[in-house]
């Protein structure tokens, strides 16, 4: 709907000039009646028809009166043709829509005082305004089994009335087709084939379209009513396309999350981790008061003693080792506001070691780095590129929204291409891939320099090792696509920047736009843009500024400090190396946490390290900024009142900064933090200047060792993800595996079940074999962000034995 | 004119009419039979529609009615009823919470009217009071209490107003 309200008036040659109900409208040649009456604000009652969807005119809702037309005509169906008269309300149209709706309600049961869409039902609505006021069918009503299709999406079949909204959305949208209707007539049914779970990361936004109750949200389910329900506009934290949320609470408790539309961000979609994350909010492993550790023994306390408590313990440390003992890790989830504060407060204490960056590795090319990790590109001029080149991205997983703009791209006919761990199961076909475990993505990348450059007929001139190489058939396919296509961009993913060389890959892949020409665009983890442009990186004050050089994530656990700041991590599992994490945590003398959560036993060991838990707002507790990938600022305003004692974490940083005597800690309210930032709405993003490509190193791997590729799920990202159960329960969050593919498996005498330990140099754990055919061969995929696995450490040489 | 009026006048005045017909209406009472009612020993009969205290009522299987869809809260006009829902273990929609503020209920009977399966209901019930602060929010197993106790009159007065439904 919105779509076409936005779009501007086409030039006069492009239009034809309809007339509906006696006004006279412009309207697009070959749209559709709908399309020109929802533009001109003239409703029409549909089911089936949807803006974002192709047209399947099956409801036959919107029949309308044409001029000459022996019958009344689908408005959604019919094309706008010059001179047309339409009328929508005259004494044929009304019954017309009045009989569809009689036979629309034939089957559709009379429960609406149950159902979850009561309230927000398009069907009760339209029954209201356009259907008779009795029925005159006195048959029995069909009854159709309702299916379990997974944890998110709750279904009462009875209540479809076959629109087919959601078998459109994932042919079209998703991209994969898990609903379908089988059957004819009486026996048509909307079902999953062969009665599997809906997958899909985007699925609940079948919820949203469905127009009637068949299928709703199960953790919403029987929760309240739509109407009781207040809005609150927020922002989503978890993927670094800040979709627009409204989150929707009832006597200060967030009950659901719905997309808000912005058609230059999510449309109106929103990824099922955006939308189900709310969970978290309410779980009972919130942290209701701030808690210290004395004498080995835990209690609650009030925010005085414990920021005293803290304030003392950090100062003792600083006073003992000197400020640069001190270490803060921030997650990337915080607001823009809360990382300016926290590396302001770590710099005015003396020291430098603050980061977000947890599940990096390589940080050899700070100095080279943009401004903030940008896209370099809007969100929707990704539909417009004609060749994507993904180096350790999978968008489709990971940034939900950003992969479905891709994959409108490749249905287009842009050329999607790959350059990955795993052999991504995508919603559309890849021009050329490269699979393999990280050095040999790089190899791969280097290749793809190589061969634009003999393309080019341009000496390479780059270092000796990638003149050297030979490009493989796929690295020159990548290259030849990159060369031929119009618009073009490469994207490095979470992946990548994880990467154990990752600054090389990094110059490689700017290599690669510079000489395709094409944007180098960069997709972190949650708010990492928030972060960079606000100094919460070890080597930058503020907006870019240049600091004194602190240690990054891998420099400040690898020599443990004396004193750790964590700023809403789990170190165990929001660092890619849990173990060095867990290690360095654990060696250190005092360790702050400001977390939403409180420490499980099961998740960290932070009930053993920590010192101090001071209870932390999560996002939708809290106001704040996000910077999203464009470098867009969007502000948002707290939802809900803050749980027990938990205190937003500008507030926090802001006393501790007080009491630690640092100056400029004296702000009255969020705009003086961010006036004193100077937040503009739009970051401009800068280029990743050209640096060296270092060669690959050659993991040596012994007789029988595999190479142990630690992926992050997009379940497990951030604390909120990990704690909200529906979430957890998707095919999307497997329990952590050892999974290799068949002919590895074959190879190390292993079955698919097997239990068995996985040794790396940082630890073991004992995990199930599984056949996992995306694995490249010689790898072992072994999640990170789990328990399960975060004493493995990252990525690296892996044994597996058979227990 | 003005001089019969004057007469009239005087003529009502001296003869004390209006005196009498007063007199009249008073002893016309005083032999009449008395109405008064002696509460608490007696009480004034109830119409089947009458508006007291709210209820809960049961299937005759001891199943609460009740299934949340939370219009009687929504109809409410002074907003004195609030009801949080929960999936049962068993699947179905039920209330977790259902209190009626009865300070700010106004008996209007819209709950009544609004509930598509007769569970809130007004009883004949007027006499209640209260000894603590917060005792006049009645929560759901007073409301089924009540509904249990009264079923039989709920049922015969829901019966008798049928026909005019």
């Amino acid at each position: 709907m919105s779509a076409n309200e936005k779009a501007v008036v086409p030039p006069a040659s492009d239009t034809v000039t309809i007339e509906v109900d006696g006004r006279k409208l412009q309207a697009k040649k070959g749209s559709m009646v709908i399309q020109a009456t929802d533009a001109a604000g003239i409703y029409i009652p549909r089911f089936c028809y949807h803006a974002k969807l192709p047209i399947a005119a099956n409801c036959r809702m919107c029949l309308v009166e044409v001029e000459k037309a022996p019958k009344p005509m689908p408005a959604c169906a019919t094309p706008v043709a010059e001179g047309m008269k339409v009328f929508t309300r005259s004494e044929k149209a009304r019954e017309s829509q009045k009989a569809v709706m009689e036979f629309l309600l034939l089957n559709h049961p009379l429960d609406c005082p149950i159902c979850d869409q009561g309230g927000e039902c398009p069907l009760q609505d339209q029954a209201l305004g356009y259907g008779k006021d009795d029925s005159r069918y006195d048959e029995a009503k069909r009854v159709v089994p309702d299916k379990d299709i997974g944890p998110l999406i709750a279904t009462f079949m009875t209540r479809c009335i076959h629109c087919t909204r959601c078998v459109r959305f994932g042919q079209e949208l998703a991209g994969v087709m898990e609903f379908g209707a089988l059957g004819r007539g009486e026996h048509t049914e909307i079902r999953t084939f062969l009665d599997r779970s809906v997958n899909s990361e985007i699925s609940g936004n079948v919820i949203d379209i469905c127009p009637v109750g068949a299928l709703t949200s199960k953790p919403f389910q029987y929760k309240a009513r739509p109407w009781e329900l207040d809005h609150h506009a927020s922002i989503a934290p978890h993927d670094c396309v800040g979709s627009n949320i409204d989150v929707q609470t009832l006597r200060g408790k967030v009950m659901r999350v719905l997309p808000r539309v912005n058609e230059s961000i999510n449309e109106c979609w929103l990824s099922d981790r955006d939308r189900f994350s709310y969970e978290a909010l309410n779980s009972e492993e919130r942290l209701r008061v701030p808690m210290i550790r004395r004498n080995g023994q835990w209690e609650e306390v009030d925010w005085r003693t414990a920021l005293d408590f803290t304030v003392q313990g950090l100062r003792n440390v600083v006073e003992r080792h000197g400020p640069d003992a001190l270490g803060a890790l921030a997650s990337p989830i915080a607001t823009l506001e809360e990382f300016y504060l926290l590396a302001k407060l770590v710099r005015a204490l003396g020291s430098n070691n603050v980061d977000h960056r947890l599940r990096q590795l390589d940080f050899s090319d700070d100095d080279r780095a943009p401004l903030y990790p940008a896209l370099g590109l809007t969100i929707p001029e990704l539909e417009t590129l004609d060749a994507v080149l993904l180096i350790g991205a999978n968008p489709r997983k990971d940034q939900p929204l950003l992969g479905l703009r891709l994959r409108k791209a490749a249905r287009r006919g842009a050329a999607v291409m790959a350059i990955n761990p795993l052999d991504y199961d995508f919603t559309h076909r890849l021009a050329a891939q490269v699979i393999g475990k990280p050095e040999e993505m790089y190899a791969a990348a280097a290749e793809v320099v190589k061969a634009l450059g003999q393309m080019g007929h341009t000496a390479v001139g780059e270092a000796s090792w990638i003149d050297a190489l030979s490009p493989r058939p796929e690295a020159e396919r990548i290259a030849q696509a990159l060369m031929q296509a119009n618009k073009k961009a490469v994207l490095l993913g979470p992946f990548a920047l994880g990467h154990p060389q990752a600054a090389g890959l990094r110059a490689a892949a700017q290599r690669i736009a510079a000489r395709a020409n094409a944007t180098l665009g960069v997709l972190a983890e949650g708010n990492s843009a928030g972060a960079w442009v606000a100094g919460c990186v070890p080597h930058r004050g503020p907006l870019g500024q240049p600091a004194d050089r602190g240690r990054d994530t891998v420099a400040m656990l690898n020599e443990p400090r004396k004193a750790y700041l964590l700023y809403g991590v789990d170190p165990e599992l929001d660092v890619l190396d849990g173990a060095l994490a867990a290690k360095a945590m654990e060696a250190a003398e005092f360790v702050v946490m400001a977390s939403s959560f409180k420490p499980s036993v099961y998740r960290s060991g932070a009930i053993g390290y920590a010192h101090v838990l001071l209870p932390l707002a999560p996002f939708a507790e809290t106001a704040g900024s996000f910077v999203n990938t464009e470098g867009r600022v969007q502000r948002f305003e707290a939802a809900v009142k803050l749980y027990g004692e938990a205190r937003p974490g500008w507030k926090i940083l802001r006393v501790l900064g007080d009491l630690l005597g640092a100056a400029g800690f004296q702000y009255g309210s969020l705009d003086e933090v961010r006036a004193e930032l100077g937040v503009p709405s739009l970051f401009k993003p800068t280029a990743l200047e050209a640096g060296g490509a270092a060669a690959p190193l050659h993991t040596p791997l012994a007789d029988g060792q595999l190479y142990r590729i630690a992926e992050v799920p997009l379940y497990a990202v951030d604390p909120l993800v990990r704690r909200a159960p529906a979430l957890q329960d998707t095919a999307d969050n497997p329990r952590p595996a050892a999974r290799m593919n068949a002919s590895d498996i074959k190879r190390l005498n292993l079955e698919p079940g097997a239990a068995v330990v996985v040794r790396t140099v940082m630890g073991e754990a004992r995990l199930q074999v599984q056949t996992d055919a995306r694995v490249p061969e010689g790898c072992v995929l072994i999640a990170a962000g789990y328990p399960e696995t975060a004493m493995l450490g990252a990525h690296g040489p892996a044994s597996v034995v058979r227990t | 004119m003005r001089i019969t009026q004057n007469f009239r006048h005087y003529l009502r005045a001296f003869l004390l009419t209006e005196l009498i017909r007063g007199l009249a209406v008073t002893s016309r009472h005083l032999f009449a039979r008395k109405i008064t009612v002696r509460y608490p020993e007696e009480k004034t009969p109830q119409s089947p529609r009458f508006r007291g205290l709210h209820a809960l009522r049961r299937y005759p299987n001891g199943e609460e009615r009740c299934i949340a869809c939370k219009l009687c809260e929504a109809v409410c006009p002074a907003a004195c009823i609030t009801i949080d829902s929960y999936e049962r273990p068993d699947g179905t929609r039920r209330t977790s919470l259902y209190d009626i503020d009865l300070f700010k209920c106004i008996y209007c009977g819209f709950c009544e009217e609004a509930c598509p399966v007769d569970a809130v209901v007004l009883t004949r019930i007027y006499e209640f009071h209260y000894e603590k602060r917060g005792d006049n929010v009645i929560h759901k197993e007073q409301l089924l209490g009540i509904g249990d106790r009264l079923e039989a009159q709920i049922a015969a007065d829901r019966a008798a107003d049928a026909p005019y439904r």
